[in-house]
């Protein structure tokens, strides 16, 4: 067969993910780029404005930023909270103890569950009136920690926390995943040479785990930074104390503005990507350095 | 390897194109239209509470015409408003829709040419449809000459009900807490009432979903045409007067008024309307402020409520007062359709009184045409006295830009919540006034 034909065979093969791929990510892309310098509602009206719209988001928007940070707060808890208790439970069951099948089935369940469910179902145990867990606090003899989960000083935490408790489950996994692929004989001879738990898990686990480590950062980060729907129902914004981006970007194509909000998603996926990126150089520079991450 | 390389020089993957095009042209050869000219008319709604009435009317019209009318519901009205903007964009909107969104939203399809002009059949037999409706509820679907929007004079809409917001209070919980069954008159009545309440029965005092903050909007719009008239509200939209000005300041302060008294609700800038009426309906809260909606909404949740709807409570007594309200339900044709003649008939048929009777049983909406009253029940009755009280930002020539709305959400929101008070919010809205004005000139 010739060469052109051989290309032309192997390109056949790929043409459809592309279609599908250029039809459903490629021009998407390339479109909200396009909006992101018009204003008006795509419907009958489109002005070209040119970077009106990244100005006024960047320099005019204060909401923009209190959004980013309120993004930003949840995604510190999840990378602090979420992550160390994901990392944990991975380590207490990736050993030998007892129903450890069980336990990884009860921790992945949450990340399977909804986040409109998990949202709703978490704004009815923790609002205050009757309060279900406020009451439980008081039962359980920890009533001196029942208050009002959504008042203007804790809902950003409120926020926090529940976001953590529903996605500390697909850390777990992936910890434990990496958990499960460092070799079993570099624990052998690490209690042959006489080594403690601590210190195999400080010159053995940690290390061999840092690649996970980082790629769960990244993960954390990028998540969390566009979590939506659990926040909108379980708190829906609170007068701007929990509305991140997304749901700035939301309420703002909700109300027609397309192009502005096509802006909103370029400046965040830009963040996002700065972020990341980052997080991945300063790994990257560490291994080379000293061996890890 | 070798296999799969004789396969495809057996050009075997050839004969298979062949086949899946053979298919695709039978399928598109099924799939044509029939050849038999079935009138179908396709209505998307997001309406969940009327779907059961309304497909009784399109039996009823097809009964009567042999006419198919299918309405499909798309719901909640959030996922309803993405579909039929996504449907505009693509031009395949149905041949009857409705539009969920600000006036500039409805200006939007008209000048792309979806939404059909109606003066022709409205003003037609001496304006016989247009006389029906009530001319407060037809006026939030029409275009005034010289309008802002640079759309042609004229109707572009057939309401289907009214709606009008009010206060609302419990029956039961003001005869359980001992008090005169007479609504509060002024602001500070209100705010009285509702403490009184709150402390005998430990209720409380007023619920409505403010997570909405539309609903915040509407009530600050109320509270700001009793306090400084409808012209000079109109005159801040228009830049004329800024919202630092006292008048505007005082609409703030009752928030913070109402903030103080400790009678809203727990959590009430985080709660949707759905949940604040399932509160209301519990005997759970002595005010509440709704939609007339509320009525049907009520009903099902809870048979025995006892309440009744009241006007706003007056911050300045001496004034006259102005009620959100209007068409609450509108249909639009679709300029594209085929079977645009077919759904204005429909339309027609509607809104003719025994459906709009049959509508009213059903559904507890107002009629959005005369000639019904008799029909209504006493509670829903009294509300059609304060029609000609209606105001509406479709009504009005001017209206104020997105972001300045937002501004005045969020942070009466934020009033209640205790993170701004009224000066501030005052002046941060007139500067994002002032930097809109200077960049629109």
């Amino acid at each position: 067969m010739s060469n052109a034909a051989d290309k032309t065979k192997n390109f056949s093969f790929i043409l459809p993910a592309l279609i599908i791929f250029s039809i459903f990510w490629i021009y998407p892309f390339f479109y909200t780029i396009f909006l992101s310098f018009f204003k008006g509602d795509a419907i009958s009206n489109l002005e070209f404005v040119g970077f009106l719209n990244f100005k006024e988001i960047l320099f005019n928007d204060k909401a923009w930023w209190r959004s980013i940070y309120n993004a930003a707060f949840i995604t510190f808890f999840a990378l602090t909270f979420q992550n160390i208790l994901a990392f944990c439970l991975a380590l207490g069951v990736d050993k030998s103890i007892r129903a450890k099948n069980f336990y990884r089935v009860v921790f992945f369940i949450l990340p399977i569950l909804s986040e409109i469910i998990v949202g709703l179902l978490m704004r009815e145990i923790l609002i205050s009136d009757p309060g279900i867990f406020n009451q439980w606090l008081k039962k359980v003899g920890l009533g001196f920690l029942a208050r009002d989960w959504f008042s203007k000083e804790n809902v950003l935490l409120t926020t926090a926390i529940v976001h953590s408790w529903k996605g500390f489950g697909w850390a777990f996994v992936i910890f434990l995943a990496g958990l499960q692929t460092i070799p079993e004989q570099l624990y052998e001879a690490a209690r042959i040479d006489g080594a403690n738990a601590f210190r195999t898990f400080l010159s053995i686990t940690l290390p061999l785990l840092m690649p996970v480590v980082a790629l769960i950062i990244i993960l954390t980060i990028s998540g969390t930074m566009q979590a939506f729907a659990m926040i909108l129902a379980l708190t829906r914004g609170a007068g701007g104390l929990t509305e991140v981006p997304t749901m700035r970007i939301y309420n703002h194509l909700r109300l027609g503005q397309v192009g502005f909000s096509c802006a909103e998603g370029l400046i965040l996926g830009v963040i996002l990507v700065f972020v990341s990126g980052t997080v991945g150089l300063i790994s990257k520079k560490i291994r080379e350095r000293w061996g890890v991450l | 390897m070798l296999y799969f390389n004789s396969f495809i020089k057996e050009g075997v993957i050839m004969s298979f194109l062949k086949l899946i095009l053979v298919l695709i042209l039978s399928f598109y050869g099924c799939t044509t239209k029939p050849s038999t000219k079935e009138k179908k008319i396709v209505i998307w709604h997001w309406m969940n509470d009327r779907e059961e009435a309304f497909n009784e009317l399109a039996n009823r019209y097809r009964e009567k015409t042999g006419i198919t009318v299918v309405f499909k519901l798309f719901s909640p009205p959030d996922i309803y408003s993405q579909k039929i903007i996504a449907a505009a964009r693509a031009g395949n909107l149905p041949d009857i829709f409705g539009i969920l969104g600000e006036k500039k939203t409805f200006a939007s399809f008209i000048k792309a040419g979806h939404i059909l002009s109606l003066n022709n059949y409205m003003y037609e037999n001496s304006n016989n449809w247009f006389n029906k409706f009530y001319p407060q509820t037809i006026k939030v679907v029409m275009f005034e000459k010289n309008n802002i929007y640079g759309i042609e004079e004229g109707i572009y809409a057939v309401p289907l009900d009214t709606t009008i917001m009010q206060f609302i209070y419990n029956k039961t919980l003001f005869k359980k807490a001992g008090i005169d069954l007479n609504p509060p008159q002024t602001f500070e009545e209100f705010i009285e009432v509702s403490k009184n309440i709150k402390e005998k029965l430990n209720v409380a005092g007023f619920a409505s979903g403010w997570a909405e903050s539309w609903l915040l909007n509407c009530l600050a719009t109320e509270w700001a045409i009793n306090i400084m008239g409808e012209e000079k509200f109109l005159k801040t939209i228009e830049s004329k007067i800024p919202y630092t000005d006292p008048d505007w300041i005082k609409v703030f302060e009752l928030f913070e008024k109402i903030r103080d008294s400790g009678i809203l609700m727990p959590n009430i800038i985080t709660t949707i309307n759905k949940e604040a009426e399932d509160i209301f309906s519990k005997n759970k809260a002595a005010f509440s402020f709704n939609g007339t909606w509320a009525i049907n909404v009520y009903k099902q949740l809870s048979s025995d409520l006892d309440y009744d709807f009241f006007s706003l409570p007056k911050a300045e007594p001496k004034n006259p007062i102005k009620i959100w309200g209007g068409a609450g339900t509108y249909f639009m044709v679709n300029a594209k359709s085929e079977n645009k003649e077919e759904a204005v008939k429909f339309l027609k048929w509607l809104t003719e009184e025994e459906q709009q009777i049959f509508l009213i049983e059903k559904t507890n909406n107002l009629p959005a045409v005369r000639g019904c009253e008799d029909k209504l029940p006493e509670k829903m009755k009294k509300l059609l006295f304060n029609l000609e009280n209606l105001t509406h930002p479709n009504i009005w020539k001017y209206n104020e830009d997105s972001r300045v709305i937002e501004i005045i959400n969020t942070g009466l929101q934020q009033i209640i919540l205790g993170i701004k008070d009224a000066k501030s919010l005052a002046s941060e809205i007139q500067k994002e006034k002032e930097r809109i004005t200077l960049k629109n000139e």
